[in-house]
């Protein structure tokens, strides 16, 4: 129920423009990592590739010190370890219910498991009330929480999470935050949390990476990275005075 | 009279109905695929449909009716003048309708539905599938323009079904021979029951398309 994740030497470009500059990250197996940095680091385009949806310009990552397989079969069955949530999520039409089920039905998990599934990662964001709500009728957080419950009910080992509570009104924010210590604390998944609130990456992470420009500029754990930051760069980010 | 013209109704709506059917069972596969890749042999082959939407009845009947007639390659199936030679002269029509439309609606489908499917581990099947779940209103309008355009068409099936009394009179043929012989108050009548069953195919479709909504 748990995976180490190491990227090395990572870069991606689009067009002309390079947004990531050669990243190195380790990862332990139930960890759960922040990498913070301001908008148009790099952050979102990293997760993309550690979760297949780009294709890095070089570099590697290695899942459970292993790189992908080429194969068809054994790539699904590696991407089925890895969740993800998006900063804006997109819901199927239909239900909430029908949402946080895809993820089981693509896997063939049949009743009654399928139900008792859906409705544990349901009551795990709250959302139990509004099980049969169709998707378009939700508010942002409700949309969000649903979104949080489709990626964990299939326990992936790797959860990435990407500014998953961006815009989201606090009451919304505590909710996710609690279901993200409690998925780590019941299952030891591997978290990577990107956000650009170092705040969150305080109350949540055990270790932070400021990543800037597509570049990792500090790693640490949380209480270090945030009191006594060794780049003067990191400082300046901590404090809020980094001008981007 | 009365046994004729509903004769020929559920004919015009057996062959119609049958063609849509056999044309969305051909079209909405292939369109999903189509509408999946991006490039290359795919932008041809959606660029030769679009021009096959302008496809005359007429030649795409008289086509028909060469494989079809004695000679043909297919002479030995015996199917010209038959309701099942107008079903094939109405598939060829409507199938590249519906693969062109399908084709577009799908390819329009937001790239997050593509990537969250993609996420959430959903393999190339699957994936298409959920495509085609999001995409299902737009894919509906495409059977009702099919639809429309079978029950609507009159020159394929009557170079292919012959329009005989009895056998392979539609109600669109039927007008045509109306109008030849001056009977205008039988080709209004028969005009005006095709409006009906024109409207309540479409009524139960759309009602079909509203739940598809989100």
């Amino acid at each position: 129920m748990t995976m180490s994740l190491e990227v090395t030497g990572i870069t991606k470009s689009f067009g002309d423009r390079q947004v990531l500059q050669g990243i190195d990250i380790r990862v332990e197996p139930g960890e759960l990592f922040a990498i913070v940095g301001p908008s148009g680091a790099g952050k979102t385009t990293l997760l993309r590739c550690v979760n297949f949806l780009l294709q890095p310009g070089a570099g590697a990552i290695r899942y459970d010190e292993t790189v992908a397989p080429p194969e068809p079969a054994p790539l699904i069955a590696l991407r089925r370890r890895i969740g993800m949530v998006a900063q804006n999520p997109f819901l199927f039409r239909g239900t909430a219910e029908y949402n946080v089920s895809f993820g089981l039905c693509v896997r063939d998990v049949a009743e009654p498991e399928l139900s008792r599934r859906t409705s544990e990662a349901l009551r795990a964001v709250g959302m139990s009330s509004l099980a049969r709500s169709r998707a378009s009728r939700l508010s942002a957080g409700e949309a969000q929480r649903v979104a949080f419950a489709r990626a964990i009910v299939v326990r992936p080992d790797l959860l990435l999470l990407d500014e998953f509570t961006a815009n989201l009104d606090p009451t919304n924010v505590n909710i996710l935050e609690a279901a993200v210590r409690e998925y780590n604390r019941q299952t030891g998944a591997t978290i990577v949390l990107v956000t650009h609130n170092m705040f969150q990456a305080k109350r949540l992470a055990h270790r932070v990476a400021l990543l800037l420009d597509g570049r990792i500029v500090e790693v640490g754990p949380v209480k270090e990275f945030f009191e006594s930051p060794q780049d003067p760069r990191t400082l300046a980010f901590v404090r809020g005075e980094f001008a981007y | 009279m009365a046994g004729d013209i509903l004769h020929i109704t559920a004919l015009s709506l057996l062959v119609s109905g049958t063609s849509t059917l056999v044309a969305t069972a051909i079209a909405v596969p292939v369109g999903t695929f189509l509408g999946l890749r991006e490039v290359g042999s795919a932008r041809l082959l959606r660029n030769i449909l679009f021009t096959l939407y302008g496809l005359p009845p007429v030649l795409a009947g008289l086509l028909v009716f060469l494989i079809l007639s004695r000679a043909g390659p297919l002479g030995a199936l015996q199917l010209l003048y038959t309701p099942l030679g107008m079903v094939i002269a109405q598939v060829v029509i409507v199938t590249p309708i519906i693969l062109g439309i399908t084709t577009s609606v799908v390819s329009t489908v937001e790239r997050r539905v593509k990537d969250t499917a993609f996420v959430l581990g959903a393999d190339r099947y699957q994936l298409a599938v959920t495509v085609l779940r999001e995409a299902a209103a737009g894919v509906l309008t495409a059977i009702m323009v099919g639809f429309g355009r079978a029950v609507s068409e009159v020159g394929a099936v009557l170079i292919v079904g012959g329009n005989q009394e009895g056998r392979t009179q539609v109600l669109t043929t039927t007008i045509i021979a109306d109008v030849s012989q001056a009977d205008y108050g039988h080709a209004v009548a028969l005009g005006v029951i095709l409006l009906v069953l024109a409207a309540v195919v479409y009524s139960l479709l759309y009602r079909l398309q509203e739940r598809t909504l989100p």
